[in-house]
C-alpha cells in the first residue's frame, strides 16, 4: 500500500450524511498522517461517542472507540503506558465538550504528549439536533424549542486559561490550512487542542459552509502565538472567529512527570515487575 | 480466647492526640517481644477532635478479630470513657490522668501522670512514649528491647528527640513494672507462636502489595476513603517500582485511564469505595463489551449515599455484582484476612488478563484499616504470566473463540492493529449492526464465565467436616467467625468462609446441602451473599445474623448470636 491508500479502511458503509464536514476531516486525517509518515502500527485514534467519534473506523490503525466523552482519560494512558506510539484523541463537540468536560480540563492540566482534535459542529448529530455546549444562542432545535439559552461554551479561551501547551482553531473547509495546523499539532510534544469547525448539513442549517466562510478569518502572518494575553482576546472575539495558532507554551509533559518512562520512552509491557525489590520491600515489613 | 490467652488494649481519645502513634509503637514493641499483635480501629470522619478508639490484642497465638472486651484501657481524654461506656465492665483496667479524664466514681482509674512526667522531660509530647513504656512494664517486657525499639521507632528524628523519647519510655516503664510488681495490675501471657519472622501490614499495604505482586504498574484513583489508602501506598513506592500512580480528575476518569492502560499493554487498578465506584459502573460495562482485563479494589463503608465515611459494611456485593448496564462475567473475590488480601490481590492480576473480564477485590475498612503480624508473602508462590500475544498483520482482537478467549493483542507489539469498541462490533472490533453476529459475540462473552466457574477457588470450610449446622460468611468475617466457632467449640458446627464470591465454585454446593441449618453471618441489612448463594444452588438460609450499625462483628456478640440460634431448637 502506498500514500494515503495505507490508512484507507476497507469498509463501505460509512453512517456520515451526505456532504458531512466528516468527510473533509477524514481526508485530511490520512493525508496529514500520510505526509508526516506516521505508520498505522505505530498510531492510535481514541474516541468517544458521536458521529465524529466514528471516525477510527473509516481510518487503517489502531483504535480504542471507548464511552461517550471519555476518550481523553483513556489516551492520556494509552500514551503514558506506551509513549512510543501516536496518541490523537477525537470526538465531538458534544463529547469532548459536555458529556467530557471535566476531562477536557483536567487533560489540559496533565499536558499528555497527545493531539486533541473536537469536530465542532454546534450541534448534536447523532441524537438528531439538540444543541450542543457550542451552540449560539437563540439556535432553534426540537429541545430547545425557544433558542439555546445558556453561554455557549468556548473551548479556545478555558484552553487558554488553563495555560494549555497548543491550541488552535481550523475550519475544515480550509483544506491546505488545516492540513498545516494538524500537522503542526501532532508535531507538538505536549497537549495538542484543534478545534475544527465543520458544517452538520443535517441538523445545523445556520452554521453552513457559507457562514463559516463569512464568519471567520486567518490570524495574521505576524500574530505572537506565544503572547498568551493576546491570544486570549482574540479568543474571546466571536463575530468572525479567528482560524489558526492561538498560542504555543512548550512545557513537561505529563510522561514526563512519570517516573518510569525516566525520558527512555519504555513502553510499560516491556518492564518485568520487580519481584526483587518486593522481597526487599517486604523485608522492611518485618 | 481468656485474659491469658489474649490481651485487649483499647487506647482511646481525639483524633490528632497522637493515638496511632502508641498504636504503632506498641504493635512493633510486642510483636519484637514475640506476641502475636492485631490492632483494628473506629474512628469518626474527621481531621481533629471526635472519640477515636484502636484495639491491640497481644495473644499467644494469632488472632485476627474485634473483641468487644477490654481489659486495658488507656483513656487519653475526657470523652473517651462515655464512648466507651458500653464495652467497660468491672474487669477493665483503666489506666491514665484522672485529672484529665476525669471519671464517674464508680470507675476506679489508676492514675498515671503522662503529661506531667513528658513535661518533665521537656514537652507534653513525649507522653505517648511514657504511655507506651507503661504498657510494656505491665507486661513485664525487656526494658532493654523497649529502649532498642523507641529507638528504631524514632531512627530519624533527632539524637535528642529519640533520647527524650527513650527517657520518657524508661519512666513509664518503671511505674509499669512496679505495678506489676505490687500485684495491681498482671497480665501474664506467653507468645505461644512464632512471630519473628513475620511481617505486620495493614489491610491497604497488603492488598497494595498484592498489587505489586500481580505485576500492577498503573494505579489511577480519585481519593475516597477507605479505598485512598492503597492508592497512597502505591504512590509512595511508584518511582522504586517504576509504575504509573495518577491521581484522577474524578472515577470515571480513573476506569478510563485504567482500561486505556491495559489496552496499552500495561497492568492496571482502581481503589475507590462505594460511592466512587458507583461512578465507575459505565467503565465496568466497557471493560465487558471491549473484553478488557480490570483490577477494581472497592473497599466497602456503609451507604447509601455518603453514609458512614469512617465505619464498615458489607453491603456492596449486589453493586459490584450488577454494575454496569448490558451481560458479561466478571469476578469477584473478598479477601477473609491480611494473608489473603495479599494473595487474592495478586491473583486478581492473573485472572483479569486470563479471562480478559473485571475482577474485582472487594474489601472493607474493617479489612484495609486493621493490621497485624503475618507469615511474610510467599513470592514463589507468585505467577506472573502477561497474556498478550504479538499481532501478526491478520490479527483480529475479536476471533470467535471456542472457550471465549481471543488472544489479546496490543499497539505496538507485532505488526497487527488492535481496534477496541464499546459497539457491538465484529471480530476486527468495528462496530456492527449485523444482528446475527450480535448473538455470537454475546454468547462468545458469555463463554468465558463458564471458563472462570470451572477455575473458582472453592470455599473454605473451618471446622468438623460432620458438621450439622454450617455457618457461612464471606469476606473479612472470616477470622471472627473463626474465632467464634472455636469458642463455642461444638462438633456439629463448622464455619464455611467464600473468598472466591462470585462465581461462586460448583462444589460449594456439596458443603451446602450436608447442612440441616444454614447460619448466615453478614455485615449488612438484607443477607446479599445469602440471596447469591439461594439463586446459584436454591439452597434455603435458615438464619441470617445481619449488623449495619458501621462496626464489625466482635467475637462475643457472633457467639452469642450463635448459642442463641442453637439453643432455639
Amino acid at each position: 500500500m502506498m500514500g494515503v491508500e495505507l490508512y484507507q479502511n476497507k469498509v463501505t458503509d460509512i453512517s456520515w450524511c451526505p456532504g458531512c464536514g466528516n468527510f473533509g476531516i477524514l481526508k485530511l486525517l490520512k493525508e496529514t498522517f500520510h505526509e508526516l509518515n506516521i505508520k498505522p502500527e505505530e498510531l492510535v485514534m481514541v474516541s468517544g461517542i458521536g458521529q465524529a467519534a466514528k471516525t477510527p473506523h473509516y481510518l487503517r490503525c489502531h483504535f480504542f472507540n471507548g464511552l461517550h466523552g471519555r476518550a481523553l482519560p483513556a489516551a492520556t494512558a494509552i500514551k503514558a503506558a506506551n509513549p512510543t506510539l501516536t496518541v490523537i484523541a477525537e470526538s465531538g463537540d458534544g463529547d469532548m465538550y459536555g458529556e467530557g468536560g471535566n476531562h477536557f480540563i483536567h487533560a489540559i492540566r496533565r499536558n499528555p504528549n497527545i493531539t486533541n482534535i473536537v469536530h465542532n459542529n454546534m450541534v448534536y448529530g447523532l441524537t438528531k439536533g439538540q444543541a450542543s455546549p457550542t451552540s449560539e444562542r437563540g439556535f432553534k432545535t426540537p429541545v430547545q424549542l425557544y433558542g439555546v439559552a445558556n453561554e455557549p461554551f468556548n473551548p479556545i479561551a478555558v484552553a487558554l486559561a488553563l495555560d494549555a501547551s497548543f491550541v488552535a482553531r481550523a475550519y475544515v473547509g480550509d483544506a491546505t490550512q488545516t492540513k498545516a495546523i494538524l500537522k503542526q499539532a501532532i508535531t507538538h510534544r505536549g497537549y495538542a487542542l484543534v478545534d475544527i469547525l465543520q458544517p452538520c448539513v443535517t441538523f445545523n442549517k445556520h452554521n453552513t459552509y457559507q457562514w463559516f466562510r463569512e464568519h471567520t478569518y486567518y490570524l495574521e502572518d505576524d500574530y505572537d502565538p506565544t503572547d498568551r494575553v493576546a491570544a486570549f482576546a482574540r479568543a474571546l472575539e466571536t463575530e468572525r472567529l479567528p482560524l489558526g495558532v492561538f498560542y504555543i507554551h512548550p512545557k513537561a509533559t505529563f510522561e514526563d512527570h512519570l517516573s518510569m518512562t525516566d525520558g527512555q520512552n519504555e513502553p510499560l509491557f516491556r518492564k518485568e515487575p520487580d519481584l526483587a525489590k518486593l522481597t526487599e520491600l517486604l523485608r522492611t515489613k518485618q | 480466647m481468656g485474659k491469658n490467652e489474649s490481651v485487649s488494649i483499647v487506647l482511646c481519645g481525639e483524633a490528632g492526640q497522637g493515638i496511632q502513634t502508641i498504636e504503632a509503637f506498641l504493635i512493633r514493641l510486642f510483636k519484637a517481644a514475640g506476641y502475636p499483635v492485631f490492632a483494628t480501629k473506629e474512628y469518626m470522619s474527621r481531621i481533629r477532635g471526635g472519640s477515636n478508639s484502636t484495639e491491640i490484642r497481644v495473644s499467644s497465638r494469632p488472632v485476627a478479630a474485634y473483641v468487644d472486651r477490654i481489659d486495658l484501657l488507656i483513656p487519653l481524654d475526657a470523652d473517651a470513657l462515655s464512648h466507651l461506656e458500653r464495652r467497660i465492665t468491672s474487669n477493665t483496667i483503666i489506666l491514665g490522668e484522672a485529672a484529665k479524664i476525669k471519671p464517674p466514681e464508680h470507675r476506679p482509674v489508676i492514675d498515671i501522670p503522662f503529661s506531667r512526667i513528658a513535661a518533665e522531660i521537656g514537652n507534653p509530647i513525649y507522653a505517648n512514649s511514657v504511655a507506651g513504656g507503661v504498657v510494656a512494664g505491665l507486661f513485664g517486657l525487656d526494658l532493654a528491647l523497649v529502649t532498642e525499639e523507641i529507638e528504631g521507632f524514632f531512627g530519624v528524628k533527632s539524637p535528642d528527640i529519640i533520647q527524650k523519647n527513650k527517657e520518657a519510655a524508661v519512666k513509664g516503664f518503671h511505674l509499669g513494672k512496679e505495678l506489676r510488681e505490687t500485684g495491681r495490675v498482671v497480665f501474664e501471657i506467653r507468645p505461644e507462636a512464632a512471630v519473628s519472622d513475620d511481617i505486620i501490614v495493614s489491610g491497604s499495604e497488603a492488598v497494595a502489595l498484592g498489587a505489586l505482586a500481580g505485576g500492577c504498574n498503573f494505579v489511577a484513583a480519585y481519593p475516597m476513603s477507605p479505598g485512598t489508602g492503597v492508592l497512597t501506598i502505591l504512590a509512595q513506592h511508584a518511582r522504586e517500582f517504576a509504575i504509573v500512580a495518577e491521581q484522577a480528575e474524578d472515577e470515571i476518569s480513573a476506569v478510563n485511564m485504567a482500561l486505556g492502560a491495559w489496552y496499552a499493554g500495561a497492568r492496571a487498578m482502581v481503589t475507590t469505595s462505594g460511592g466512587g465506584f458507583a461512578l465507575m459502573t459505565e467503565g465496568i460495562s466497557l471493560a465487558g463489551m471491549i473484553e478488557s482485563p480490570l483490577v477494581v479494589h472497592v473497599a466497602q463503608r456503609p451507604g447509601p449515599a455518603t453514609g458512614l465515611p469512617a465505619r464498615t459494611e458489607q453491603a456492596d456485593l449486589d453493586l459490584v455484582l450488577y454494575a454496569g448496564h448490558g451481560e458479561f462475567p466478571r469476578i469477584i473475590l473478598a479477601p477473609g484476612n491480611l494473608s489473603e488480601a495479599f494473595y487474592v490481590a495478586q491473583k486478581a492480576f492473573q485472572l483479569a488478563d486470563e479471562y480478559q473480564v473485571p475482577v474485582f477485590v472487594l474489601t472493607d475498612q474493617f479489612l484495609v484499616d486493621t493490621y497485624y503480624n503475618v507469615p511474610r508473602f510467599a513470592l514463589d508462590r507468585v505467577s506472573i504470566k502477561p497474556q498478550i500475544v504479538e499481532t501478526t498483520q491478520d490479527y483480529r482482537r475479536y476471533v470467535l473463540a471456542p472457550d471465549g478467549i481471543s488472544p489479546r493483542g496490543i499497539p505496538g507489539y507485532g505488526t497487527g492493529l488492535v481496534g477496541v469498541d464499546s459497539d457491538e462490533h465484529d471480530e476486527a472490533g468495528h462496530l456492527t449492526e449485523d444482528l446475527e453476529l450480535r448473538v455470537r459475540m454475546q454468547q462468545k462473552r458469555m463463554r468465558k464465565l463458564e471458563a472462570i466457574r470451572k477455575a473458582a477457588d472453592r470455599p473454605k470450610l473451618m471446622g468438623n467436616e460432620d458438621y450439622q449446622t454450617l455457618v457461612v460468611g464471606w469476606g473479612s468475617s472470616m477470622e471472627v467467625i473463626k474465632e467464634a466457632l472455636a469458642e463455642i467449640d461444638r462438633p456439629e458446627l463448622a464455619g464455611l468462609h467464600f473468598t472466591w464470591v462470585y462465581p461462586p465454585a460448583p462444589e460449594a454446593i456439596h458443603y451446602l446441602r450436608q447442612a440441616e441449618r444454614i447460619i448466615m453471618v453478614e455485615n449488612n441489612s438484607t443477607g446479599q451473599f445469602g440471596k447469591l448463594l439461594h439463586a446459584e444452588f436454591g439452597v434455603a438460609v435458615d438464619h441470617r445474623i445481619l449488623k449495619y450499625n458501621g462496626l464489625p462483628f466482635s467475637v462475643e456478640e457472633l457467639v452469642r448470636e450463635i448459642v442463641t440460634i442453637l439453643t432455639e431448637e
